[in-house]
């Protein structure tokens, strides 16, 4: 039961060029079904989804769920609180439990990196990583593409710089497995207790400003400050960290060209983004979430199907 | 075919021509074309991918790339004309038709193939066809365009020879 994309989606890092571009192919046509007046399709009909969020979410859990509901799948969430998880049950005992009640796949949100895998090992049905603490948030990470690939085109060779708090970043980490792998080149910008230790092993250029960034790049992914993940003194304070690394219309006004402006949300204006810039001409913010849906659409519909046995079972019927 | 489908519509008033991905949609522009050249009007076109209403995403598995739908009119009350190469199952323009409902309520909807080569699996037959032929099970039936193919043919490809008719 292996999918082009084989049976789970848990991050970018082992994907291969050409599948992250069947899936960035395949959510050009499910864009327009969002724009329909009737927004669904039967692709899903009868497969059952769980939404399994450990952490708190509002964008990527509603992405998700338009997406399952848009291709007439039937779903479940399940969050932390007001489940039995606050009674001590295990994440593979609450999985086993939601599977054998038939249901075909678990989106799973986690706040300990790996938990996905750790549960995609342990269960048949298709596993899909929303967010595992900071390892991976694979479908932020193809929505991010799609939508630089909407405005740059190809992104070989395309300078992206992924700016702020990459050390708490699953979504960092998406960006620079999935941005190297179609070939474009990247950049990180933060200050160093933001940045991972040996971080250029990535294969990444460090810029210690955000002037340099700016000069270098053609689209900008400003991070999220995570303040609820800082436990120590990472920054002195947001204010100086606005004042020293905040993207600001005084700074991209002085690019040498147009630059592009991705976030992922939620955003805390007036820290690592001016408000100003946020809503500004070059932003694509609201661009990256019309584009989650339709990359979420195109990998439940990859994962979905696709199955021998019952491929098997059913020869001699034509299509 | 071009004149059947306007014969059958009593003038080209409220006609909607779409071709189903991607065969039928070349060959929907080709007819659309020819009688926009004779009746000297013009002709709502569009285009519809039904690979997410298949009847067997379970089994084969979804295909690798989804073609474009482009209906950006609505179809309420007019008559809506489906365009393919092959009619074989029915299987294809079953899933058209319950595409087409989920973008409004035409008055009428019809059905041209350019080859109907028999082996129905469901209830649908065709308003208008370019030719019937009879193709064994094994068989297969390609249509050529030059937009895709280079060339314009029917291929016939029986389940014992190569053979082109």
């Amino acid at each position: 039961m292996t999918s082009a994309l084989g049976k789970d989606l848990l991050g970018l890092e082992f994907l291969s060029s050409e599948q992250i571009r069947l899936i960035l192919d395949t959510a050009e046509p499910f864009k327009e079904i969002s724009e329909r007046s009737i927004k669904k399709v039967p692709a899903l009909r009868g497969s059952t989804i769980v939404n399994l969020f450990f952490e708190n979410s509002t964008r990527t859990r509603i992405s998700f769920e338009f997406a399952e509901k848009r291709l007439s799948a039937d779903t479940v969430n399940v969050s932390a609180s007001g489940s039995s998880v606050q009674k001590g049950e295990t994440l593979v005992d609450t999985a086993r439990n939601l599977e054998a009640m038939r249901i075909d796949m678990v989106v799973i949100r986690h706040s300990a990196s790996g938990a996905a895998q750790f549960l995609a090992e342990r269960i048949e049905s298709n596993v899909i990583n929303a967010g595992d603490g900071t390892h991976e948030h694979p479908t932020q990470g193809l929505l991010d593409l799609l939508t630089l690939r909407d405005h740059l085109g190809d992104l070989t060779g395309k300078r992206v710089c992924i700016c702020g708090d990459v050390l708490h970043s699953r979504v960092a980490r998406s960006n620079i497995w999935g941005l190297k792998h179609v070939g474009a080149e990247v950049a990180v910008c933060g200050p160093r207790s933001l940045l991972p230790n040996a971080i250029e092993e990535f294969g990444v250029t460090v810029f210690e400003r955000i002037e340099e960034a700016i000069e270098w790049a053609d689209a900008l992914n400003v991070l999220r400050l995570q303040l609820e993940r800082m436990t120590a003194g990472y920054i002195p304070s947001s204010r100086e960290y606005n004042r020293v690394f905040g993207v600001s219309r005084e700074r991209l006004e002085r690019a040498p060209r147009d630059i592009l402006i991705l976030h992922p949300g939620p955003m805390n204006r007036g820290v690592e983004i001016d408000s100003d810039v946020a809503d500004g001409p070059h932003s694509v913010i609201l661009h990256q979430v019309t584009n989650g849906v339709a990359i979420r659409m195109a990998v439940l519909y990859l994962l979905a199907g696709g199955r021998p046995e019952l491929a098997e079972a059913a020869k001699g019927g034509r299509p | 075919m071009a004149d059947e489908i306007v014969e059958l519509n009593e003038g080209t008033d409220n006609l909607v021509i779409v071709g189903i991905q991607r065969r039928g949609v070349q060959l929907a522009r080709q007819i659309c074309a020819l009688i926009e050249d004779s009746e000297n009007a013009r002709i709502l076109l569009g285009s519809l991918d039904i690979t997410l209403y298949r009847d067997d995403l379970q089994t084969i598995g979804p295909r690798p790339v989804v073609g474009a739908t482009d209906i950006p009119w609505g179809i309420d009350g007019r008559n809506v004309v489906i365009v393919d190469d092959v009619l074989y199952t029915g299987r294809t323009v079953r899933a058209a038709l319950d595409e087409l409902a989920d973008f409004g309520r035409p008055a009428r909807i019809a059905l041209a193939v350019l080859i109907d080569r028999g082996g129905r699996e469901l209830p649908i037959q065709p308003d208008v066809v370019g030719k019937k032929v009879e193709v064994e099970a094994g068989g297969r039936v390609d249509v050529l365009v030059e937009d895709l193919d280079g060339r314009t043919a029917v291929v016939i490809t029986d389940a014992e020879r190569d053979d082109e008719r």
